[in-house]
């Protein structure tokens, strides 16, 4: 009998401070798996800002910087431009990317910085407690939005992927998720060609994950996997929104 | 010879793998708590498992191994 | 040379790898210098999208062990309060430089000195100093750029130069010291990639275990008492038998020089004490100054900020009067010497 799937060499070997049926855990496996295939480990910088995955810092198995939030596209901007035979990523939540380091996200993009930016939408701020974010749905209940976020007062949730697809500098743009195997599949997929596309320099690739909250979302693990099959991709369509590797195959 | 080996200490019960099993071979064991408290997943029909790794895909704690 | 040119040189030739800037009047000549220079040095420069981002761009090539630096002036270096605090968590070196203005608010964009509480007493959140050297001018600016960058990496600290407007702008002849090749080895802690020979390495700030943290800023002040023994720096100047000592700084410290001489030159007995280091304060230097002063006068381009540590220096012992001119304003020798006449009664 032959070991076919075991723990990546590269996501050390401790248990995970994530609630249980958290998304964040499979997608902490996916990169790593994907930097133990490309043997990217010892290489690699990796930016944790604040946030759930702020631990991630002990957990992926590369250098890690611990960033400020909402400023890790900055800090891997940093780390990359004096360091660009290194391989640099960030992981970052919706919270963290697309409220207080927008700007620093949008600016990433625009100067095609050669990093990858792992996203993870799951409509929420975990760390805190489960407050709106910037990606939260339309009548959707959280900590900051007891009666349903109401877009008259509390605006609309932003698309990250179609915003970054308009910038210049960004190679890859793509939504995938993580509700189910297949899905999953297409996620590792997608992280493979972001670092393939930093190795090739063609500037920055955004890997939006739709991912899941069951604590703050008050659902089982498996009822937040049909939230997000049923409620997130609906308004956060999945695919490929802008690729610069595939426009040049086709060029071809 | 067991084709889906849980580490009984990393398993949160999330149950992510019992629906993820095309099977439904996987269930949550209500005999032992671990460490932290949880009931554990495990395969009730270790020669049923097709070892399609599909449990282990969906695991967020690689708590899961496969072995075929 | 001008000033903020100088700084931008003398960082170069001090190793400096990567400048991130944007621009704030009065420092703006230091970025557009290191557009000109830094790339054609083997360096990286960028102009950040805003002060917050800059400040992280240092911290994210810090970590990485490369020697970094930014500069702004008073607004811009409020922004970058808690990217400072955090590299200060991180035990990141890295030299802040900080071409202060009129201030509060947008404030004006001539000299000031308003921001000496921001630099040494709260840059940012949480229990922790920066070293902050005070020059006074274009030399002193390459020298403390130098000194700076050594220091930094020493004591794994960051550091700030605290200039003004004046001093950026003004020109004056200045020597560079020779081209630093050699640069400390950092890869002890530095996340700059393991390439598989040694477990990871974390730069971080976050200790969620209270203890933990509170032993990790323990060890810090452990560095800090070493900075405040070893590393404080002043001028002393015709002190010896000064009855009256003016203590100033920077640019206020030059005007003030020039009102003493002027004062002594008609017999009246007074000297001025000149910080060069306003963290750690040079207290041993000041009570050296003051050992037969009655009276200190403190002058500032603030309402008087500096004048708290002259106080607790001198721990009250000797009473300390302030002549400050703020907003951008800048005192002139005449009316400090009117303030000289005025506490010493004239020439006796």
């Amino acid at each position: 009998m032959a070991v076919v799937f075991d723990r990546p060499q590269s996501l050390v070997d401790v248990p995970t401070h994530f609630c249980p049926g958290c998304g964040h855990g499979i997608v902490h496996r996916l990169v790593c798996e994907v930097l133990d295939e490309m043997n990217l480990t010892g290489d690699a910088i990796g930016v944790a800002p604040v946030g759930c995955s702020v631990m991630s810092y002990n957990y992926f198995g590369c250098d890690m910087i611990q960033a400020p939030h909402g400023r890790a596209p900055a800090v891997a901007t940093g780390a990359k431009r004096v360091n660009p035979d290194k391989i640099v990523f960030t992981y970052q939540g919706d919270g963290d990317l697309a409220a207080i380091g927008t700007a620093e996200t949008v600016h990433v993009g625009t100067r095609g910085e050669n990093i990858v930016i792992i996203f993870i939408n799951n409509t929420t701020y975990g760390m805190t407690g489960g407050q709106m974010a910037p990606t939260t749905l339309p009548g959707q209940i959280t900590q900051t939005t007891p009666f349903g976020r109401n877009t008259e007062t509390a605006g609309h949730p932003i698309r990250i992927c179609e915003m970054m697809a308009t910038l210049s500098g960004v190679a890859l743009a793509q939504r995938v998720a993580i509700d189910s195997v297949p899905h999953i599949r297409e996620t590792k997929k997608a992280i493979r060609k972001a670092f393939e596309n930093q190795v090739a320099k063609r500037g920055l690739s955004i890997v939006e994950v739709l991912s899941t909250c069951p604590t703050n979302w008050g659902l089982s693990p498996d009822k937040a996997m049909n939230f997000v099959r049923e409620q997130m991709i609906p308004y956060y369509p999945l695919g490929v929104y802008k690729d610069k590797a595939a426009e040049e195959e086709a060029a071809k | 010879m067991e084709k889906m080996q849980v580490r009984f200490e990393r398993c949160k019960g999330c149950g992510l793998c019992v629906s993820a099993c095309p099977k439904k071979l996987v269930v949550i064991q209500k005999e032992k708590r671990n460490e932290k408290g949880y009931f554990t997943a495990v395969c009730s029909d270790q020669d049923a498992c097709i070892s399609c790794m599909m449990c282990a895909m969906m695991c967020p704690d690689c708590a899961i191994k496969i072995e075929k | 040379m001008k000033g903020n040119e100088a700084l931008a040189e003398a960082a170069i030739r001090c190793g400096c790898k990567c400048f991130f800037g944007y621009p704030i009047t009065p420092q703006t000549e230091l970025s557009a210098y290191m557009a000109k220079r830094m790339e054609k040095a083997g360096g990286v420069f960028l102009q950040a999208e805003s002060e917050v981002a800059a400040i992280n761009m240092v911290l994210g090539a810090a970590s990485t062990g490369v020697r970094a630096m930014t500069s702004s002036s008073s607004p811009g270096v409020s922004l970058k309060a808690e990217g400072i605090s955090y590299m200060a968590g991180s035990d990141l070196p890295a030299v802040i430089i900080n071409v202060q203005r009129g201030g509060p608010g947008l404030g004006s964009i001539q000299p000031a000195q308003s921001d000496y509480f921001q630099a040494t007493k709260a840059v940012g959140h949480g229990d922790f100093h920066v070293m902050v050297y005070a020059p006074c001018s274009v030399q002193e600016m390459v020298d403390a750029v130098t000194l700076a960058f050594d220091k930094a990496d020493e004591y794994r600290v960051p550091v700030m130069i605290l200039a003004d407007g004046l001093l950026g702008q003004m020109m004056e002849p200045v020597t560079f010291p020779e081209p630093k090749t050699e640069l400390p080895d950092k890869s002890s802690w530095a996340a700059c990639g393991h390439k598989n020979e040694r477990p990871h390495n974390i730069v971080n700030s976050l200790f969620l275990d209270a203890p933990l943290l509170e032993a990790k800023v323990k060890e810090r002040f452990e560095r800090y008492k070493l900075i405040e023994e070893n590393e404080t720096d002043a001028e002393l100047y015709m002190c010896d038998d000064a009855e009256l000592v003016v203590t100033a700084y920077g640019a206020a410290a030059r005007v003030a020089k020039s009102a003493v001489t002027k004062a002594r030159a008609e017999g009246i007995k007074v000297g001025l004490f000149r910080p060069k280091t306003l963290w750690p304060f040079p207290v041993k230097e000041l009570n050296e100054a003051a050992k037969n002063a009655k009276k200190i006068l403190d002058v500032e381009m603030s309402m008087g900020q500096m004048i708290y540590d002259v106080k607790l220096a001198v721990e009250c012992r000797i009473p300390v009067e302030f002549f400050g001119r703020t907003g951008g304003v800048i005192p002139t020798p005449a009316e400090v010497y009117d303030e000289i006449k005025k506490l010493t009664g004239g020439a006796q």
